[in-house]
């Protein structure tokens, strides 16, 4: 009996000898590093300098105004269009939807850093982007070299890949709203503009705050697109919390400071999935 | 009506069309570039037909950043991540599914909250444990780290609820062994699980860029997504070359996820959604 207590010890062992060592370990280690500073391994405890540090920082303030100004215009249109595109693969008028699920979910496969250098090309000032821009007779348009532009091109480039994932899953969604709502909708005479807003919409909303809070935490982190795509330029525009937490760490080997960066965003993590939760209340 | 209905198909198509067109282009594009020479992909008009430079752009790409060896290492660190990692959670999943230990309930919503921590807080640490192993620029150092991965575990913990639990006891009546259990009864029945989680296991370790880019620091160790970056990264970028290696990159796991859709696609969201 005795050897029988051992047996879920046996199947969750190596988990939790693996998590301890390469998870818990450097979680309560970076905590720790948050409060030291010094280059390379000569570091000593600051206390909270490196959080006074940060306030004074002005590229760490830079940094954080460009997450946010892409977390706020990125995933809202993100996550609409998305919700159209759903929407409309999911009409009773439509054949093919495979072939329209496939195309639009492919984009989901492709590796962050593949994807960003076929964008980075394209919009390229003489890339094929600005060719056709041309070509209709409008002004080419200076995509990566513009501290607007290239925010703007981080944010076209982050949709493409990341709205098929989202429709997948609106679109499961959508087969469990009951089909009578609609049709007792439309008896009443309601357009289909305003069902999407007063029974689709509605009806997601659990779904959708699930996809706004993953899209959220994976911006707050987001690195390897403005790592490749216009590697923080031009002038810091682009600069990202995780990409100065990196060129903190790995460049200036500052690993006090860098772990400071990474807790920040733990706190931001936790705070804006907080605040997501309390917005859309009411279910649990 | 009729009419309306018909008008209505038509603009559904269009919109519908020209979204697929816009998704699918950049994979076109990418292709294309890696068909043709540097300077094409900026001429004007632009070039948007296949060129006949595949080969050199591919013999130029090789001698670059060694494709074979690139290849291998993407493939070799995600194989050998995939399966080690897909046996470790499942194991971990089990446990909490299907026994009453103590300390069950703790460590496992230990392993949910760290879901909320980011990658990012593990990375310096990481790096100076590995630097102190000596393991820098090693295989071992990518592929350790995220072996027991919270969400893997969340996930087949989730399927293994489902698995009737008198199966196991009559099993275990029947005189079998806990492993001979876990691998003859319980497993043979979460294929699709296994199938999934293994994709999503495989995806986030051929994709992972971050890590690999601090751990590894050779070319002959570079996977394909920071071989990629650095060749991109040059002063002066063969753009050719670059897209053959978008390409090749690519073209496997289009092709794998193309075969096999349904597993990849919950796979992917984590089996959110079936």
């Amino acid at each position: 009996m005795k050897q029988k207590t051992l047996v879920p010890y046996m199947f969750v062992g190596p988990a939790v000898i693996l998590f301890s060592i390469f998870m818990a370990y450097p979680i309560i280690y970076s905590l720790i590093l948050s409060f030291q500073s010094g280059q390379g391994s000569n570091l000593e405890f600051t206390g909270f300098d490196n959080f006074q540090r940060l306030l004074s920082d002005d590229i760490f303030i830079t940094a954080l105004k460009n997450t946010f100004i892409l977390l706020i215009v990125q995933v809202p249109i993100m996550i609409f269009l998305a919700l159209i595109i759903a929407n409309l693969l999911n009409s009773a008028l439509l054949k093919f939807k495979g072939v329209f699920r496939v195309s639009f979910f492919l984009p989901a496969v492709t590796s962050l850093v593949a994807y960003s250098i076929i964008f980075s090309i394209m919009l390229m000032n003489d890339g094929v982007v600005n060719q056709v821009i041309a070509a209709i007779g409008l002004d080419r348009i200076p995509w990566l070299s513009d501290p607007f532009w290239a925010k703007a091109s981080l944010v076209i480039a982050m949709t493409w890949r990341w709205v098929g994932y989202n429709m997948v899953i609106f679109l499961a969604g959508l087969q469990n709203i009951p089909e009578e709502l609609y049709e007792a909708a439309s008896m009443d005479g309601a357009s289909k503009i305003r069902q999407f807003f007063s029974i689709t919409i509605p009806n997601l909303k659990p779904v959708i705050l699930f996809t706004t809070i993953l899209s959220t935490i994976g911006t707050l982190q987001l690195f390897d697109e403005p790592f490749v795509l216009t590697n923080g330029g031009p002038s810091d525009a682009t600069l990202t919390i995780g990409m100065y937490l990196y060129q903190t760490g790995f460049r200036f080997f500052d690993f006090g400071y860098a772990s400071t960066i990474a807790y920040v965003i733990v706190i931001l993590i936790a705070v804006m999935t907080f605040i997501q939760f309390k917005v859309t209340g009411d279910q649990e | 009506m009729k009419k309306n209905k018909t008008t209505k198909r038509i603009l559904l198509y269009i919109a519908l069309i020209i979204g697929a067109l816009v998704s699918l282009f950049p994979f076109y594009w990418a292709a294309i570039g890696a068909t043709n020479t540097s300077g094409s992909m900026f001429s004007q008009p632009p070039t948007l037909l296949p060129g006949s430079m595949l080969m050199e752009n591919i013999r130029n790409l090789n001698e670059s950043i060694g494709i074979g060896r690139v290849m291998f290492n993407s493939l070799f660190i995600a194989v050998t991540y995939t399966v080690l990692a897909l046996f470790i959670c499942t194991m971990a999943a089990y446990a909490f599914a299907k026994f009453n230990f103590k300390g069950r309930n703790v460590i496992f919503t230990i392993f949910l909250l760290s879901m909320m921590v980011p990658y990012h807080a593990t990375i310096i640490p990481l790096f100076k444990m590995m630097a102190a192993l000596n393991w820098l620029n090693t295989y071992q150092a990518v592929i350790l780290p995220n072996l027991a991965y919270p969400f893997a575990i969340f996930l087949m913990r989730q399927n293994l609820l489902a698995f009737p639990t008198s199966l196991i006891e009559a099993a275990r009546i029947d005189g079998a062994g806990e492993w001979k259990i876990f691998f003859r009864i319980v497993l043979p029945s979460m294929k699709p699980a296994l199938a999934a989680t293994a994709i999503f296991l495989f995806l986030y370790q051929w994709n992972s860029f971050l890590w690999p880019l601090i751990a590894l620091s050779t070319t002959d160790m570079y996977t394909f997504p920071v071989a990629l970056s650095t060749l991109f990264g040059l002063s002066r970028i063969d753009y050719g070359q670059v897209m053959a290696g978008v390409t090749i990159a690519t073209i496997p796991i289009i092709i794998f996820f193309l075969l096999l859709q349904r597993q990849f696609i919950s796979g992917m969201l984590g089996s959110a959604v079936k």
